[in-house]
């Protein structure tokens, strides 16, 4: 019950974005952390300001 | 391959007892011809027919036309990159998905519908949503994963040929325009004369801009506490501007004709497109997503325990085209009213480009294809409830333009009532204080009308005492996100003249030099703003104009889709069943060629734009006009003769991609050479699902 209660939490927060910055992380260091010339990862701020920019860049709203 | 469990005895019982129920309560609803008839009846025949389609057409078109493989790696896994492309959850897809799908349509056109009785419109949501809007969305979904999630206008070219990819782009941004114009003139319908719905929606501005602030510099990222702080504020705004509409000097800075609303959203809209996403549409979206599926939620549990008696009965007499809230016959123009909720063009964009690169496995191309616009369907189908909850002679009575029934309210209530619908002044003006409003006749556009039947539906589960607040809720539901599609689509809009422009002069391509983001964002806001100016001044109403106008459209996307998905079905080797988009198409290109030569050609002043700028020419040669319609009559001549050249355009695209669809299908089979599919090849997948 409690997991899934948790599990449930887990998606609302990953449909609404709360998460995203978490998601990039973890995304980083698995693929880019060990490249050699790899950049450091980006700061909450500026991460959230490129997700926003993106997010709303083409249609993303229907009728 | 995706295999279907060996049926048993007691599932094929199951599927024969939801199909018998089904049948039962269409058949119910098609043959009743009481006085009224229980909202459970639309809610059953709805969900039985969604589940038989889903369970067994969606699953035929999965494993036997598109065949799906659940085996294939999809672009979010190709080409994840942790930011556009990333295999995601199916649920979370779904919510997306269906997010942006959803828009105001399924709530404006089967309000606009219901005209006609309840019956056409739930007949077309029901069927046309499972045989075609729902294939549509489902194909183009399953095309575009399997070319990298390419977008509609990109297929087209690829596939059809170079003027079907012009054609797909030049018909969005047209309907972007019309569309943006009609909701805008729903949102001032809504507003004109009304303090309260005024205050309140102005207040949804600066929340807005407050939880953008708070996302963007006070507490970065935390999405869900920040919304959750904005609808509590919204809900604030709304007995906020109950309070205004009490205070004998506030509420005069908020009481406005609808041309003043109509320029303030004009610079709304000017302003929106130029400001930082961060600032203003971000936030918003937020706000109006969390709205629309808690208020939709609670609708349908509100309908469903509530069961509430529908009083239109099931046929007007307006199916012969005398229709007070638009011009034009049952055929074709019940299919043109209603788009969204039933086949919806502009869903093509949605599922070509955005969703794709989001699916972590074929198989979620059913649920969520398919299963999402289901969804929107039962959206549609409970704002014609709603709709369809009031008596009738009170629907026509908000619903009819003055236009029509006359300025004075005795005069609409002679003739309202004079159709057989009754109603009297003052149960309207009753009506109009327990909504706290001053009158609700002539409040076109369909939000006041939905707005009056969800308050009704809400009040008479929480009590009547706050029909007001019910009342002035719904208003602010549906002006937030018309005003998130307002915003977001003026800013697409924005980007598209940007590319466009950008082919002629380079410079004007980049999408932020600020004189390109300027004069861009100007063109399109005053594309609009020209269509909502008019629409505001035609004592018409300017939605029996509009909308048909924008269904035509968005019928005709959604023909640009289907010929794309047929064409490549064909391509395939799935000839035999191209039929599934194939007849989608056939009755798409009935229904728009018919409502684009009516509205051109019909001598009635109503349907066709000839005709109308024909007869007001006449009358204004004539002197027969007074001062203050002569004063706008040549505005609206002009206009009449620019929306029939529309109409040409919007016909002359649609024939040429179908045309140019059918010279392709014919050089396949003739073995000429022809546009390949460009399907991307196949890639074993290493998710684990």
């Amino acid at each position: 019950m409690f997991t899934s209660i948790k599990n449930v939490w887990a998606r609302i927060r990953q449909l609404s974005g709360d998460d995203a910055y978490e998601r990039y992380l973890q995304h980083y260091y698995e693929h880019h952390a060990q490249q050699t010339e790899a950049h450091e990862p980006l700061s909450r701020e500026e991460f959230f300001k490129q997700w926003q920019d993106k997010k709303w860049t083409g249609v993303k709203r229907c009728c | 391959m995706l295999k279907n469990k060996p049926a048993n005895i007691s599932a094929i019982l199951l599927w024969i007892v939801v199909a018998l129920i089904g049948a039962s309560a269409v058949g119910g609803i098609a043959i009743h011809r009481g006085e009224s008839i229980n909202a459970l009846w639309f809610i059953t025949a709805a969900i039985c027919v969604y589940a038989i389609a889903y369970r067994f057409y969606s699953a035929w078109i999965a494993s036997k036309v598109l065949v799906l493989d659940e085996t294939r790696a999809t672009p979010a896994e190709r080409f994840d990159n942790g930011r556009d492309f990333i295999p995601t959850n199916r649920w979370v897809v779904f919510g997306h998905h269906f997010a942006a799908i959803a828009g105001p349509g399924p709530l404006v056109g089967p309000t606009l519908a219901a005209q006609f009785g309840y019956l056409p419109g739930t007949l077309w949501i029901l069927f046309g949503s499972v045989l075609g809007g729902c294939v549509q969305d489902m194909v183009t979904l399953f095309v575009s994963t399997r070319r990298n999630g390419r977008s509609l206008g990109q297929m087209a070219r690829d596939e059809i040929g170079r003027f079907g990819g012009v054609a797909a782009l030049l018909g969005t941004f047209f309907i972007m325009i019309i569309l943006i114009a009609v909701l805008g003139l729903v949102v001032v319908n809504a507003m004109k004369h009304s303090p309260w719905a005024t205050a309140t929606v102005a207040a949804t501005i600066p929340i807005a801009m407050l939880i953008g602030v708070y996302m963007r510099h006070i507490r970065v990222g935390k999405v869900l506490e920040a919304s959750a702080l904005g609808v509590l504020l919204l809900l604030g705004s709304v007995m906020l501007g109950g309070w205004i509409d009490h205070h004998a000097s506030w509420r005069t800075w908020f009481d406005h004709e609808g041309l003043f609303l109509a320029w303030a959203i004009i610079a709304y809209g000017f302003a929106a497109a130029i400001l930082p996403v961060w600032m203003l549409l971000a936030p918003r979206d937020y706000l109006s997503t969390f709205m629309k599926l808690g208020t939709v939620m609670l609708l349908a549990i509100a309908i469903v325990f509530l069961s509430p008696q529908i009083h239109m009965p099931a046929l007007t007499q307006f199916g012969d085209g005398t229709g007070p809230i638009f011009g034009g016959k049952l055929f074709p123009f019940v299919f043109i009213t209603i788009a969204c909720g039933a086949i919806s063009g502009f869903h093509s964009l949605i599922a070509s480009g955005t969703t794709p690169k989001l699916l972590a496995n074929e198989r979620d191309i059913r649920m969520i294809g398919y299963g999402g616009m289901l969804l929107e369907s039962f959206v549609a189908i409970m704002a014609l409830i709603a709709a369809t909850v009031l008596e009738p002679g009170v629907y026509f009575a908000i619903n009819s333009p003055a236009g029509v029934v006359g300025k004075e309210a005795a005069d609409a209530v002679a003739m309202i009532s004079s159709w057989g619908f009754s109603v009297s002044v003052e149960q309207m003006q009753h009506l109009a204080e327990q909504m706290g409003e001053v009158s609700l006749f002539a409040r076109t556009g369909g939000a006041p009308s939905l707005a009056v039947g969800m308050a009704s539906i809400f009040g008479s589960a929480f009590g009547q005492g706050l029909l007001a607040m019910w009342y002035h809720f719904a208003i602010m539901f549906e002006a937030i996100f018309i005003l998130t599609t307002l915003d977001a689509g003026t800013r697409v809009g924005r980007f598209m003249l940007q590319d466009m422009l950008g082919n002629i002069w380079p410079k004007m391509g980049q999408t932020s030099w600020w004189p390109s983001v300027l004069i861009s964002s100007g063109i399109v806001v005053a594309g609009w703003g020209y269509f909502l100016y008019i629409g505001v001044i035609d004592p018409n109403g300017g939605v029996n104009i509009l909308w048909p106008l924008f269904g035509i459209a968005n019928q005709i996307l959604a023909a640009i889709a289907l010929s794309v998905g047929t064409s490549i079905l064909v391509k395939s080797g799935k000839a035999k069943q191209a039929w599934i988009t194939g007849l989608p198409l056939v009755w798409l290109l009935s229904i728009t060629t018919t409502a684009a030569l009516e509205k051109l050609f019909s001598q009635d002043i109503r349907v066709g734009f000839y005709a109308a700028a024909n007869d007001l020419s006449a009358k204004l040669a004539s002197g027969l006009l007074p001062a203050d319609k002569a004063a706008v009559a040549p505005q609206l001549i002009f206009n009449q003769h620019l929306d029939a050249w529309i109409t040409v355009f919007f016909l002359l695209v649609l024939w040429v991609v179908v045309l140019d669809m059918l010279v392709v299908l014919l050089r396949f089979r003739l073995g000429k050479q022809h546009p390949p599919s460009t399907e991307a090849p196949y890639q074993k997948t290493m998710l684990e699902n």
